[in-house]
């Protein structure tokens, strides 16, 4: 039997309509949009000028704080405006635009570094460039990769565990990642176990990508520290908790972190933006996304500067298909709906997913049947529909009594309520009050 | 570019293809075998019952929301519909129409809409309907047309008890069950269904055809049917051990009266059972034992419409105590 996690999930249809398709490099933008707060934690601090000269990979933002990253600028060429821009969470942020220089060759250089596989790098200098070249969690959440490593003296550390399960519907970024540059990862991942002072890895990895498995498994017969976990097709498996779960058997605790069981977890995606940190000196200027959708001509994945607007992206796939109803910034389960094109990619964009008419409206929602099937999906053993009802009427303390702050958002009780009810809207909008009450009373 | 707006709404943003209208459809078709059975056996009997009983529960959802209480009319959501099926099912197929019209408004109107309609009820209408004819009209509701093998026109034959009514009757008069076993139909009579009962409870076989059908569709889950004649197996099979002259056989009980027609079909109610496994195991377990109890030692020869409805009375109780086990509520493993 393959591990999973026991409790909850579900199975929406895959649908990878690109996995087969490798990734391309998408042309370098006349314009990028570059949010100076594309990570989750304290906004960064703009250290550019309006018609200043910049280079590409140059710091243009500097992290604000513990809790933050660097920003760096993603092509050679010229700040035209500081401005505020709608960014990916649908806010006007703060953000830097910059006109590329299309006579710039730094701009157009191949990054097929050939590999380099030997670690040189002290611990502590490991973590201070992932700090300073503006690493953050690849897979979607954006926390700044350095917070994570950062583990206090006396704790108990002894596996590092690397997301490859990519169980969001769609989206094929991290699989080609893996197939086409499995030996990078290796080696980040080795950069990291010498960081940390580990001798445990395991990827994760579902058994839909049984050619990821494959290539990770034949790479690794001679090594003892690096296994592979083949684990069953099950959304959510790629929440860190669920992933944990389902490869080591324990069980993070309500409110805590991996590292509470001796676990950090990072994306693939992560680990190969490490490894081109450590080894070829590159900071995070750009990253694989999944353009898809099942009308999309050319869907495909692209490797896409940060900053490039969504609107460059679907352009090189043939434009938006007549009838397109919703423009996902991310998987079809977790991903943010936008607004319009111009919102720019940052590091936290794993895919652009276009919906038609015909999967893009919801059925009207109808009363609670108090069938159960929401109890029954939900990952983290809530009752979503008691918290939904909570939400709306108000209760929020019971809701928090109800552990609503513990919902990872992953939308397993909306995919599967029999009578549409917006369980995870109502949710959501319950977690954000009764986050405000928590740090009143704190 | 389309000239339709985009939408902007939250996530998730696909939804899978269940709605609560195809489970409503899902239960009807689980039940046409043993509707065709009881159209074999009783013959139109069945049939008009069981079309009066749509009729009226469907008609009275419709008035009583229209005009009543002037909320959004919800008769095509299929509830309706089913609560019909499933009251006759429970009515003998010789009822006279207006008690059958009765029993509708009843269900559909006191046990379903005063609660606030679908999803609020506590308890389940179709059986609701069925207990308060039984306990208004005692004679009516325990007679039933003889089912004679291979004999399609019974709707004049003679009428009598059901197998439970005949064990009740016979070891209250200090008959021993070797006795009475020759006034019942074998058990695979029982199975099949050529017996007297209420008009949908009779074939065995066709009833578990559709709570699989039910189970493999993932409308249900197994747990409420297999505790509920687990239960009923274990209890009456230890009576039946210890004294098997005064006791009925477990097989007897499971096949005879509403125990399949009950625990497949009126106690896996979406809206009046448990939410979480461990909630709709107790919930049978309860089931069962009060089935069992009713039979044994109660008033009436069968108490499976009782022993859900007061199980029923008890969800709000188990889904609160029975949640699920919160993620990371206790650590699980230590690190090794
Ligand atoms: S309540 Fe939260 S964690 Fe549970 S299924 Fe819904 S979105 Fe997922
Ligand atoms: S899935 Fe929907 S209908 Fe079923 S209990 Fe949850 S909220 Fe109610």
């Amino acid at each position: 039997m393959l591990k999973t996690f026991p409790k909850g999930g579900i199975h929406p249809p895959e649908n990878k309509l690109t996995s087969a398709k490798s990734i391309k490099k998408m042309p370098v933008p006349k314009m990028v949009y570059v949010p100076i707060s594309q990570h989750i934690g304290i906004p960064s601090e703009i250290i550019v000028n309006v018609k200043d000269k910049v280079e590409i990979g140059q710091v243009i933002a500097k992290s604000g704080g513990f809790v933050s990253s660097n920003v760096h600028s993603p092509v050679a060429g010229v700040v035209t405006k500081l401005d505020k821009i709608i960014d990916t969470s649908g806010y006007k942020k703060q953000c830097i635009v910059i006109r590329t220089d299309a006579k710039n060759e730094s701009n157009f250089e191949e990054i097929d570094y050939p590999l380099k596989k030997d670690i040189t790098m002290e611990p502590k200098d490991i973590l201070q460039r992932i700090n300073d070249y503006g690493i953050v969690g690849l897979g979607g959440a954006t926390f700044p990769s350095h917070v994570k490593l950062s583990v206090k003296e006396g704790t108990v550390l002894d596996h590092l565990i690397i997301n490859g399960v990519e169980c969001e519907p769609y989206l094929t970024a991290d699989h080609r990642l893996m197939l086409e540059k499995a030996e990078e990862i290796l080696v980040g991942i080795k950069i990291l176990m010498h960081a940390l002072h580990i001798d445990k890895a395991i990827i994760g990895i579902e058994n839909n990508k049984k050619d990821a498995i494959d290539i990770f498994k034949k790479l690794t017969v001679n090594d003892s520290g690096i296994k592979v976990a083949a684990l069953q097709v099950k959304y959510p498996q790629g929440g860190e908790k669920q992933l944990v779960r389902a490869i080591l058997n324990r069980e993070v605790p309500k409110n805590g972190l991996p590292l509470d069981v001796g676990v950090i977890v990072h994306n693939v995606g992560t680990i190969f933006a490490i490894y081109q940190a450590i080894q070829h000196n590159k900071p995070l200027i750009e990253r694989v996304v999944t353009v898809t959708g099942k009308k999309l001509e050319n869907a495909s994945n692209y490797w896409v500067k940060i900053g490039t607007p969504i609107s460059d992206l679907v352009n090189e796939v043939g434009g938006l298909p007549e009838g397109t109803r919703k423009i996902v910034n991310g998987g079809p389960m977790m991903g943010k709906a936008i607004k319009n094109l111009d919102v720019p990619v940052t590091k936290g964009t794993s895919g652009i997913l276009v919906i038609s008419e015909d999967e893009a409206s919801r059925g009207e929602p109808k009363n609670c049947i108090r069938c159960g099937e929401c109890v029954e999906v939900c990952p983290m053993g809530l009752e979503p529909h008691l918290l939904m009802n909570l939400s709306e009427k108000g209760m929020y303390e019971k809701a928090g009594s109800e552990d609503i702050m513990t919902c990872i958002e992953c939308g397993s009780c909306s995919y599967v309520c029999p009578s549409h009810r917006p369980l995870l809207d109502y949710i959501r909008f319950g977690k954000t009050i009764v986050k405000k009450l928590n740090t009143v009373k704190n | 570019m389309s000239t339709q707006p985009i939408i902007v709404s939250a996530s998730p943003h696909v939804h899978s293809d269940r709605t609560s209208k195809k489970l409503m459809y899902d239960v009807i078709i689980a039940l046409s075998p043993a509707f065709l059975v009881s159209i074999y056996v009783f013959g139109l009997g069945a049939l008009i019952v069981t079309s009066v009983a749509i009729a009226s529960c469907v008609l009275f959802e419709y008035l009583i929301q229209k005009y009543l209480l002037k909320t959004a009319v919800t008769i095509t959501d299929g509830s309706a519909l089913l609560t019909g099926i499933l009251l006759a099912f429970n009515l003998p197929s010789n009822l006279p129409i207006w008690m059958v019209i009765v029993g509708g408004l009843v269900a559909i109107g006191v046990a379903k809409l005063s609660f606030g309609g679908l999803g609020f009820n506590i308890f389940n209408p179709a059986l609701v309907g069925r207990v308060f004819l039984l306990v208004s009209f005692p004679v009516q509701m325990t007679m039933w047309p003889t089912a004679i093998e291979n004999n399609t026109n019974v709707v004049d034959a003679v009428t009598g008890a059901t197998s439970l009514g005949v064990i009740k009757e016979g070891l209250q008069y200090g008959d021993t069950m070797t006795e009475i076993s020759s006034r019942i139909p074998s058990a695979i009579d029982m199975l099949f269904g050529f017996t007297g009962g209420s008009l949908g409870e009779m074939s065995a076989l066709a009833l578990l055809l559709g709570g699989l059908y039910l189970i493999f569709r993932k409308v249900i889950s197994w747990h409420i049917p297999v505790m509920v004649l687990m239960t009923m197996a274990v209890m009456t099979g230890v009576f039946w051990a210890l004294d098997p002259e005064h006791y009925a056989n477990p097989i007897i009980h499971i096949l005879s009266g509403g125990a399949i027609l009950g625990a497949f079909y009126m106690a896996t109610d979406l809206v009046t059972s448990p939410m979480t496994k461990k909630g709709m195991i107790i919930f049978a377990i309860g089931i069962g034992i009060i089935t069992v109890v009713i039979r044994l030692f109660g008033a009436y020869p069968e108490g499976v419409s009782f022993a859900i409805l007061i199980m029923n009375a008890f969800v709000p109780l188990i889904n609160k105590y029975f949640k699920p086990r919160r993620f990371g509520s206790k650590i699980k493993a230590k690190i090794v």
